[in-house]
């Protein structure tokens, strides 16, 4: 039987549909939408948060949506121990949400920017990230996308390798201000303490086959499926 | 009785929106401009109750402001 995976839609999310197909396009994962009214999640085995605009961005990017009716649910998922992924606006979502540590501010830049950027995998195997190779090529796509976190909250990501994903150049080298949004060192993605929950900007489902110009993103989806075959 | 929050982000946190405004002063010459913030304001109007302070704190720590980047200030009017 394929393991069930919650893809939430908001009134706004834009890459819902794009995820679910991303998930059932790879074996053994089957997506389900779950509607933000919703009050319960069923018995998921992961649950992802898509990019788009929820509640139009409205105050702050993800700050209506972290009190949609279903977040109670999806908090006391991750509390268990969950595995949680949110990409985009899902990122922002579970920032807001004080699921993941941190913010994501406007682009220092202040442009809406659509790219492929290179990324460097690095920090703790998660869920999503587990045997992932050491760089990928994904889509960014995003206004609000500048990672700022207080100097400890900073020390505690980089010491406890919470840092997932981290903008490189685009010879895939390290290098101080590789990200094009002026996120804190240049980080993309991250986890929080327990390693469950997972937050990113970029769009993994954008480049999930072929004929999107990249399939590196798909394995991330591949990662999960191996992770929820071991447990 | 009304009610007036003030959200802005906190010093030492990046602000490109503020800074293209601070640009925007100095080139037509205004060059006194040391700093901007750009913040919110919202305006409340709330039916009357004693722990109405304690209430909109709590708005505000929970939805008015993003307390990781944001500090906010509560002012009650009539």
């Amino acid at each position: 039987m394929a393991f069930d995976v919650a893809v939430l839609t908001f009134p706004g999310s834009n890459c819902d549909a794009d995820l679910r197909w991303a998930v059932d396009n790879t074996p053994e994962l089957s997506a389900r939408a779950v509607w933000h009214k919703e009050t319960e999640l069923g018995s998921p085995d992961a649950v992802l948060l898509p990019g788009g605009f929820s509640y139009g961005d409205y105050l702050r990017c993800g700050a209506i949506a972290r009190f949609s009716p279903i977040m109670n649910a999806v908090m006391a998922f991750a509390k268990a121990g969950g595995p949680v992924l949110g990409i985009c606006n899902g990122f922002q979502v579970l920032t807001e949400a004080g699921l993941l540590p941190g913010a994501l501010l406007s682009n220092a830049g202040q442009k809406f920017i659509c790219e492929t950027v290179v990324l460097g995998k690095e920090g703790r195997e998660t869920a999503f990230t587990k045997g992932l190779p050491e760089t990928l090529r994904i889509p960014i796509a995003h206004h609000d996308g500048n990672f700022f976190a207080d100097e400890a909250t900073l020390a505690r990501l980089e010491g406890e390798g919470q840092v997932l994903f981290r903008y490189l150049n685009a010879q895939g080298e390290r290098q101080a201000g590789a990200a094009p949004n002026g996120s804190m060192n240049d980080i993309a993605g991250i986890c929080n303490a327990a390693g469950n929950v997972v937050g990113m900007m970029p769009h993994p489902e954008r480049a999930s086959d072929p004929a999107l110009g990249s399939a590196d993103g798909s394995a991330l989806f591949s990662a999960l499926q191996g992770f929820l075959e071991s447990k | 009785m009304n009610a007036r929050v003030f959200v802005n982000l906190k010093p030492g946190v990046l602000d490109p929106a503020a800074k293209a405004v601070q640009g925007g002063l100095h080139s037509m010459g205004f060059d006194e401009v040391q700093s901007l913030r750009l913040g919110k304001v919202i305006d409340l109007k709330l039916e009357d109750r004693p722990d109405a302070e304690e209430r909109l704190k709590a708005m505000c720590e929970k939805l008015l402001a993003n307390t990781v980047i944001e500090s906010y200030r509560i002012e009650i009017g009539d």
